[in-house]
């Protein structure tokens, strides 16, 4: 079986700018959603209380909602997870409010009859929810100043640069979506996004190393050529890879239940612009912050007799 | 050309032997335990403690699947929960006749159902976090602030002796915020003063201040001091969690520092959320204070100070039965100085009461001022959350020496019970406060476990599927590597007993998602080198060689991003985390190295390869 079969290589880059084009537009939605909308954050983020119980019988949210405010609990979000039996209650964080609320939460519902059974209850204070928040922020920042450090190390700034804002715009996005549909942002979906930016950058590099390789081997293209030669040689194993990676994902999203859904969500979302943004993105950014062959090809003299041409052994 | 030395094909062997081993224990699933610690310095487990279980357990008929002995715990295995909880009844009852006065905890537990040998090699199942073995986990928040006040106030008192013993006439000593202030008639007692405190007080940093006709010493903590302080306060509070929490009889708890004013605390299987939060959420500390009987008497007075006006170094506490009482601010003894605290009955009047031991300096201030109050009332206090109890207030009849101190009236036999649970589990060195609060069901732990394995299994299966229709024989090398690969992750996790939670197992998942991506890298790039008219051993080991620099290249990224969500995640996030970070190397190592073996041995041999079963490659030309 073969998926691919290219007999030439695909011009992707006359259609650079149509493609930036398309991201920017992509990206300026997200960022309009995310700051008009913002995102539907967790209790991990804001503190609060969280409450899941199970009902023998299918539950009745309306009476839930009425005896949860009679009982004084105002701002309170009752919804089905999962299954129709079970209810998920969260309490927002009050000041003077300590561990104690979802205790009287549960009191309050074992006073309306058929007793629930309680499966989990989260509580975070204040304090928590904001370092959370940071540490979140900074484990971005630390993505981004290692892997920008590492390609500079390893590539050039520029495929450095170029990778970087591609998978910014991917995580960018994903947030968009979070904030457009209001999905519950948690901390799972922090650490998805977090590993679709490694995973994305990956991508790029594959796609990178290819157009290293090609500068070295192949004289005479010109830069959009070998661009073009790098990625039209990839694409298959980026198509495979990814679909492979999709469909451990999607076996997340059908059997993980509602614990693993957005985290699953996330990741789809991350993957299938993750292949768009890495090889649509990156490399037309690449291109014109101006990389070329020379950037690659060292002088004759300086490689020794029989080396390899292809530069592949480092 | 397509062969691997020896020595390369040893480290295969005996990695994925490695693997194996120690993936194991995780397939033999758990069994229901009693588990029995103790929970006194003092009393140690022996094997005459394990000849009682045994007795005991004979005696009610109920037959263990076996007995261990281990350095901190004695757990029995038995085949059903039914028999379980039946003997933990048995046992309970056996070693501990006197429940009000236990000496080991009881728990129930679940351990490992694997054979000892693996065991005794330490290779344990996975250890499971708390969302997929229910229980409850809290973050507290130790009160620094509380601490520290709370030893200037002792310093305060230390101070008062002080100049009482050197008989230097001072006008009070007061605290005020985070400094004790002292005043001085004149100049020259206050150079004397100062020499005094000086010598033995090394942690109070001294300054001096004139008001007027006041001279005044203004005492504040040195920075040294002040961390020593709170590094023990977070000592002490552990400590004390730990008791109160061996009080519970959890199996297997975990109780840790956390930042330089954090507590975790970890009870897998508790499900009495309200009593564990109770126990721990409880800041009682006791305080023996003087009650001021002029001003309590006083119904003007009494009325104000309960307006919020209570006279100067007093301040006003309402008793159990609800009436008013002003309490001197000057503590006497506070819980630091308590041994021991049990539940019993007032041997005249029979009415429920705690009795108290206090350590030798405690009996010995405790009898002073006993002697010096006869006729008075002191005021025994719990104060909770800053919140004080007057927990009684007797009228000293005489002295009490010996350190044996009896509290009783106005009690229930429960009450009395907590009271001394909390008193003897010993006063926290500062208050604290629960931040973060984890609860799972253990239905939903179980529920949680069969998702995540679920999902990585489908998912699993559709890769597999689809690598070998897609690549042959190559895909099946492909395949059999990924398998290397979650066999070694799951040795490693299991090695290192790194807590699996359910993003954990997601981690896994997903790791497996993106490990295929090097097969793929490679398989990929050996249909390259044929269709470039390559032959095919020339291929293979180009198509490894080449692959290699990108398949590095790509798993340091991923690496980088698993590392930052590393250092900077908590909770759920370091159990992804931690997974993921494993996976990317266990990943590398059999994607390229155990696939190259397995492909060197299919290949390796033949010296004439004409073709190898990689799929169709189809080239441009044809």
């Amino acid at each position: 079986m073969e998926f691919f079969r290219i007999k030439q290589d695909i011009p992707f880059m006359r259609h650079a700018l149509v493609f930036n084009i398309i991201s920017l537009i992509t990206f300026l939605l997200a960022v309009f959603f995310l700051a008009t909308r913002g995102l539907h954050l967790s209790i991990e983020f804001t503190g609060g209380t969280l409450i899941e119980v199970g009902y023998e019988q299918t539950a009745d949210l309306d009476k839930i909602r009425g005896k949860l405010e009679a009982d004084g609990f105002t701002d309170t979000q009752v919804i089905n997870f999962g299954s129709s039996r079970d209810v998920l209650i969260r309490v927002p964080l009050k000041a003077g409010e300590t561990a104690q609320v979802s205790e009287r939460v549960k009191a309050s519902l074992d006073a309306l009859g058929d007793a629930p059974t309680l499966k989990r209850v989260e509580f975070v204070g204040p304090q928590v929810g904001k370092e959370l928040a940071e540490d979140g922020a900074l484990a971005l920042l630390l993505v981004i100043i290692g892997i920008v450090v590492y390609l500079a190390f390893r590539f050039e700034w520029r495929f450095a640069v170029a990778a970087i804002i591609a998978n910014l715009h991917d995580v960018v996005i994903i947030l968009g979506f979070f904030a457009f549909f209001q999905w519950e942002f948690s901390l799972p979906v922090l650490a998805a996004v977090l590993a679709v930016l490694g995973y994305s950058v990956n991508e790029s590099v594959v796609v990178f190393d290819r157009v290293r390789e090609t500068f070295k081997k192949k004289r005479g293209l010109s830069t959009p050529e070998v661009i073009n030669h790098a990625i039209t040689s990839t694409i298959s194993r980026t198509i495979i890879t990814h679909g492979s990676t999709q469909m451990m994902v999607t076996s997340m999203l059908i059997f993980g239940g509602p614990a693993l859904h957005y985290f699953a969500l996330a990741l789809t979302i991350g993957i299938l612009f993750g292949i768009y943004s890495s090889v649509l993105v990156a490399s037309p950014l690449v291109m014109w912050l101006g990389v070329s062959r020379e950037q690659f090809v060292k002088p004759k003299k300086e490689n020794p007799a029989g080396a390899t041409e292809d530069g592949a052994c480092v | 050309m397509n062969r691997y030395p020896l020595w390369k094909n040893a480290i295969v062997i005996l990695a994925l032997a490695f693997g194996f081993l120690y993936t194991l224990p995780n397939f033999f699933g758990e069994v229901p335990a009693v588990q029995v610690s103790s929970i006194k310095a003092t009393i140690k487990l022996d094997s005459a403690l394990k000849a009682r279980i045994e007795e005991a357990l004979a005696a009610a008929g109920l037959q263990p699947t076996g007995v261990f002995f281990e350095p901190n715990s004695i757990r029995v295995r038995f085949a059903d929960t039914d028999t379980q909880l039946k003997a933990r009844d048995a046992i309970e009852k056996a070693i501990n006749p006197d429940p009000a006065n236990a000496s080991f905890s009881v728990a129930l537990n679940l351990v490992s159902a694997s054979p000892d040998w693996l065991t005794s090699i330490h290779a344990l199942p996975m250890y499971l976090g708390l969302d997929l073995r229910g229980g409850v986990h809290f973050l507290l928040q130790v009160d620094m602030k509380g601490a520290i006040t709370k030893r200037l106030d002792a310093l305060g008192a230390d101070l008062r002796t002080l100049m009482r013993d050197k008989g230097l006439r001072h006008g009070g000593i007061v605290r005020e915020g985070q400094q004790l202030i002292i005043r001085f008639r004149d100049a020259e007692t206050r150079e004397k003063a100062r020499i005094a405190i000086a010598d033995n007080q090394p942690d109070l940093e001294l300054v001096e201040a004139q008001e007027g006709s006041d001279w005044k010493l203004i005492a504040s903590l040195k920075p040294q001091a002040h961390k020593r302080i709170q590094e023990s306060a977070l000592k002490q509070n552990i400590t004390t969690l730990a008791n109160r929490i061996n009080e519970l009889g959890v199996a297997e708890p975990v109780i840790q520092q956390q930042g330089a004013d954090r507590i975790v605390v970890q009870l897998p299987g508790v499900q009495d959320t309200a009593k564990a939060k109770d126990i721990l959420g409880r800041t009682a500390t006791l305080e023996i204070r003087m009650v001021d009987d002029e001003a309590s008497a006083n119904p003007a007075t009494l009325e104000a100070a309960a307006n919020g006006n209570p006279p100067p170094g007093t301040e006003y506490y309402v008793e159990r039965g609800g009436r008013g009482l002003i309490v001197k601010k000057q503590v006497v003894l506070t819980g630091d100085r308590l041994t021991d605290a049990q539940a019993g009955f007032d041997s005249q009047t029979h009415e429920p009461a705690v009795h108290l031991t206090l350590d030798a300096a405690g009996a010995r201030i405790f009898r002073d001022v006993t002697r010096e109050n006869v006729g008075k009332r002191m005021a025994i206090l719990l104060i909770e959350k800053g919140k004080g109890e007057v927990v009684t207030a007797p009228v000293i009849r005489t002295e009490i020496g010996g350190g044996r101190v009896q509290i009783s009236g106005r009690m229930t036999t429960t009450e009395a019970s907590d009271v001394a649970l909390l008193l003897r589990a010993g006063s926290l060195a500062a208050p604290m406060e629960i931040i973060e609060e984890r609860t799972i069901g253990p239905s939903l732990g179980a529920d949680n476990i069969a998702k995540g394995m679920n999902s990585t299994l489908w998912g699993f299966i559709a890769i597999a599927v689809f690598m070998i229709a897609y690549y042959l024989l190559f895909g099946l090398v492909s395949v059999i590597a990924l398998t290397a690969n979650l066999l070694l992750l799951v040795a490693l996790l299991s090695l290192l007993q790194a807590t699996l939670t359910l993003p954990g197992i997601a981690a896994v998942a997903l790791t497996l998602g993106m490990a295929i991506d090097a097969n793929v890298l490679i398989n990929e790039r050996i249909r390259e080198e044929l269709r470039n008219g390559a032959t095919p051993h020339a291929a293979i080991a180009a198509g490894y060689e080449r692959a290699w620099g990108t398949i590095l290249d790509s798993n340091i990224t991923t690496l980088i991003a698993g590392l930052a969500l590393l250092i900077f995640g908590s909770g759920p996030v370091r159990g992804f985390a931690v997974v993921h970070c494993l996976g990317i190397l266990t990943s590398i190592f059999s994607s390229v190295v155990v696939s190259r073996a397995l492909v060197n041995w299919i290949y390796g041999g033949r010296r004439k390869l004409a073709s190898i079963s990689i799929g169709q490659v189809w080239k441009p030309g044809a």
